[in-house]
């Protein structure tokens, strides 16, 4: 034991010690529960999708490591969309919390993760050069926000419930209400971005771009339900959303245990 | 029966959208919201290193360039070194150089640029020497899942050829793919690079 230098101590892995080069890559990705690239079903994927296979390759430190986030990146309304853009109020619309833990496969949490977040507003327009939804922009809305996750991987924000939009898709395509979310988790083969819906949206079981996922747990988990145990009361509904990002394996024999 | 095991499953991805820069880049959806925003230089006046400038295209399989996409990169300093505390043993996060950063392609002509530096060879977990690289993560409207891949320098010849990645790939020809060309204009160098989703000259993408 090496005691003239102490351990670093990793912030985002509950570890008393870093974990090093020889530590083990991710839990392999599981794509049966991921959409597929070509989805013809959601027509943007057609040319845009690989036709090739993927090429597997065990992850080097390329892909164990990945960018650090602090809180200096961060300004102190980032979590707050309800303030974040207000010019001379509130935003119109249903005043949420959305809120849960960023987990890896084994359960634990991913603390100090960067978790960003983008939205429509409450009419389903989006303030963005590109959309042209005749739904009008909100003057105090601007519609995305980010936040580092503590640390048990436990992140929350503020902001209004999105409304549905109507989409180029098919002739009558309408995207359920749903926020956009990014997650880094420790290395940047966690990277991941998804969509969390809400729970009772009679437009999830109709959306071409939900049904590219071939599992239905899978997509169910998108679903966030209503909790009305962390709601405000006489101020904000609250919905729960819990993100899982992949495992880190051990190395029993070429190091020392780690990940489990 | 056996007890099942408890993992947990992993989220399942969803498209980016077309309007992924609210969220990521919310200057190029049209408006200023956070003090501090993420960029596509991942440089300080103070980053050691050869300065380079990556400048690429995105084409979907019509060779169409893709004007709503958006690129990540992660990659080692100069020394071959990645700012994360997994290869940092000797402690802080290096200030100078993050090793990441973020960029989307111009809305007319599709093309993606990031200032940075050359990154140095790494040594993988069996001890062999890698070719530099840099790792791109690509997400757009249509793309389901974020697509990996790598980009590595043309002036590498011999590194590359010793790289146990691109040796993976098969057939050989598909390894060029992934190296971008050195060239140099106004007295900077441009390492220019074209990722083909799909086609015939469909640039290699990885499983991580």
């Amino acid at each position: 034991m090496n005691v003239q230098a102490p351990a670093l101590q990793d912030p985002r892995l509950n570890r008393p010690e870093p974990f090093s080069l020889r530590d083990g890559g991710f839990f392999q990705r599981d794509h049966s529960i991921h959409p597929p690239a070509h989805a013809p079903g959601y027509k943007s994927s057609v040319l845009r999708s690989p036709r090739q296979p993927l090429l597997s390759i065990e992850n080097s430190v390329s892909e164990i490591t990945g960018p650090v986030f602090g809180h200096n990146d961060l300004g102190p309304l980032d979590n707050d969309l309800i303030r974040n853009y207000a010019k001379d109020g509130d935003p119109v619309g249903e005043r949420i919390i959305v809120h849960g833990r960023v987990l890896d496969e084994t359960g634990r949490g991913v603390p100090n993760t960067l978790v960003e977040f983008w939205q429509a507003n409450a009419g389903g327009r989006y303030r963005h050069k590109k959309d042209t939804y005749l739904a009008p922009i909100d003057p105090n809305f601007g519609g995305c926000g980010r936040a580092l996750s503590d640390d048990t991987g436990y992140y929350y924000f503020r902001t209004v419930k999105p409304g549905p939009y109507p989409w180029r898709n098919f002739v009558n395509s309408w995207r359920p209400a749903h926020i956009h979310f990014s997650v880094f988790g420790s290395g940047f083969a966690q990277r991941l971005i998804t969509q969390m819906y809400f729970e009772g949206d009679p437009l999830i079981p109709v959306c071409p771009i939900l049904t590219t996922i071939p599992d239905k747990d899978a997509l169910d988990r998108l679903v966030a339900p209503l909790d009305l145990n962390a709601s405000t009361p006489f101020d904000s509904l609250a919905y729960r959303f819990d993100i899982v990002l992949r495992g880190q394996r051990s190395t029993y024999f070429e190091n020392r245990t780690a990940g489990n | 029966m056996p007890q099942p095991l408890d993992y947990l499953k992993e989220t399942a991805s969803q498209t980016a959208g077309p309007y992924v820069h609210i969220g990521l880049i919310p200057a190029m959806a049209g408006f200023d919201i956070f003090e501090k925003n993420f960029s596509n230089v991942l440089v300080t006046p103070n980053t050691p290193g050869e300065r380079i400038t990556l400048e690429g295209k995105v084409f979907d399989g019509s060779g169409t360039p893709l004007r709503d996409v958006l690129l990540e990169i992660w990659q080692a300093n100069a020394t071959g070194r990645y700012n994360h505390p997994a290869d940092r043993p000797a402690g802080a996060v290096d200030e100078e150089f993050r090793g990441w950063g973020r960029a989307g392609s111009d809305f007319e002509s599709g093309l993606v640029t990031f200032e940075t530096i050359k990154p140095g060879a790494i040594i993988d977990k069996a001890g062999r020497k890698c070719a530099p690289h840099v790792n791109i993560w690509i997400v757009a409207r249509g793309i389901n899942i974020g697509l990996s891949t790598r980009l590595y320098f043309s002036d590498e010849e011999a590194a590359n050829a010793a790289d146990p990645v691109l040796n993976l790939v098969e057939p050989p020809v598909r390894r060029a793919t992934l190296i971008a060309t050195r060239g140099e204009r106004a007295g900077k160098v441009v390492y220019s690079f074209t990722i083909n989703l799909q086609g015939a000259e469909e640039t290699v993408f990885f499983d991580v």
